[in-house]
């Protein structure tokens, strides 16, 4: 016998079920109970840089769209600072950094309005290309799953990015691109998830 | 003093697998490639943070924050209370714990769900709160009840609460469901059963705690909440390979 580690087991995950915006997003349930609902502004008014729009669709495997998904984004700041202790850097007042989204009951649409984060420092040394982290949970999601949106105006960083680089099937990197196209004089990025079957998303285990 | 590093790998074959058959909708909503094992960066070692004006009291207080002036929820009071803390054994202070559940008569209040069970006009069905400076955190609601699903014809959810919680880092970030202790549905739920380790499932099941009870008044549950712990960067990494 030996000594113990004594470390505790994380929590086992489970399913955020179709109900999920009860708790998350009671208003979209169809009902207000809280005063403040949490996540709609990622980046507050003060916050420097081009203003977005990301929008996109999630799809299962048999090429539905899936209606009941939540997503949360977490970016950095135009200067690629976290609004966070160890984030980098200062953030403007206001800047959160952080979304929640739920789709479109009928169409399975998503979007969330934000500002485009900057290159953000990398593990060890360099940088990492402008991206936001993005957690995807729904009924059928048994551990809620993280991937990136990168920017395809940005292929030069891209390009230099230790985690797209990671993925070594090339073709699969562009399932983590987001496209730029603009509506009515603003900008908007389409950024479809693909939960499975051809070019099915790339998901990290983080 | 050692920095703190990155966050503790996640044990995969702790959680459930993305593709569990016996649990029917993930069948199409499971990827089939392999997550690709990302090293931390700033990006998995920061998190959104929250404070206390984020949030309202009441917020925490189920059977009263939907209630009518003079009227509370429908059913058996509890008390569902505990602590988040990491795999290293320390709480995680002022995290965002959010929590969702049934009715007593197992309806959501949700659009979508039809169950013939009536909804309690004084109930809504979720809390949030904070957790304070020793990682505790505690909710007053009622106990949800069971309710049928689309899985097999005869599938019944076991009374539960769905959890939310964030960490200090996105690459904690974690939703679960508290069971309650001594529930027979437990064990055969195809949800509760996409987590492979009988010990594993035993975290997820709340013992009834009567030393945190208010007698003659509420019961309670204990339910402790375990994120990812971190490592100790003792020495710097190599630069070269990096
Ligand atoms: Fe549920």
């Amino acid at each position: 016998m030996t000594q113990e580690l004594n470390y505790l087991k994380e929590t086992p995950s489970q399913t955020a079920g179709p109900y999920v915006h009860i708790g998350l997003a009671p208003g979209a349930a169809g009902f207000d109970l809280y005063k403040q609902e949490l996540g709609w502004d990622i980046a507050g008014p003060n916050a420097k840089g081009e203003r977005i729009r990301i929008e996109g669709i999630v799809i299962d495997g048999t090429g539905s769209p899936v209606k009941d998904v939540l997503l949360e984004a977490w970016q950095a700041n135009a200067d690629g600072n976290y609004a966070h202790p160890e984030g980098g850097g200062d953030v403007e007042q206001g800047f959160r950094g952080w979304g929640r989204v739920i789709t479109d009951f009928e169409t399975g649409e998503w979007g969330f309005n934000t500002i485009k984060p900057g290159s953000t420092q990398g593990r060890n040394v360099g940088t990492q290309a402008p991206h936001i982290n993005l957690w995807i949970v729904a009924r059928g999601i048994n551990v809620g799953l993280n991937t990136r949106i990168y920017f395809d105006d940005e292929a030069e960083a891209n390009a230099a990015d230790p985690v797209l680089n990671l993925v070594e099937w090339e073709r699969r990197r562009a399932t983590l691109i987001a496209k730029r196209t603009e509506r009515d004089g603003a900008v908007v990025y389409r950024f479809d998830v693909k939960l499975q079957g051809e070019d099915e998303t790339v998901f990290f285990d983080i | 003093m050692p920095k703190p590093g990155e966050f503790y790998q996640r044990d995969r074959e702790w959680h459930p697998p993305a593709l569990t058959r016996d649990y029917k909708t993930s069948v199409s909503r499971s990827p089939q490639y392999s997550l690709i094992s990302l090293q931390n960066s700033v990006s998995e070692i920061t998190g959104p943070v929250f404070g206390h004006n984020d949030i309202d009291p009441l917020d925490k207080d189920l059977i009263y924050n939907y209630a009518q002036p003079g009227e509370s929820a429908i059913g058996e009071r509890i008390i569902l209370h505990g602590r988040v803390l990491d795999e290293n054994g320390r709480p995680v202070p002022k995290t965002l714990v959010e929590a969702w559940q049934a009715n007593a008569g197992g309806r959501y209040r949700h659009k979508k769900d039809t169950y013939l069970a009536p909804i309690d006009p004084n109930f809504g069905g979720c809390g949030r709160t904070l957790t304070d400076e020793n990682g505790y955190y505690y909710f007053r609601t009622v106990k949800p009840g069971a309710y049928p699903w689309r899985n097999w014809v005869n599938s019944w959810r076991p009374a539960h609460i769905h959890m939310s919680i964030f960490g200090t880092g996105f690459a904690q970030r974690l939703i679960t469901q508290c069971y309650f202790e001594g529930d027979p549905l437990i064990h055969k739920c195809p949800i509760v059963n996409t987590i492979p380790d009988p010990e594993a499932i035993n975290r997820l099941i709340a013992p009834l705690d009567l030393n945190a009870t208010i007698p003659l008044d509420t019961i309670a549950y204990k339910f402790d909440i375990v994120l990812r712990g971190r490592r100790s960067t003792l020495f710097e990494n190599r630069l070269e390979g990096n």
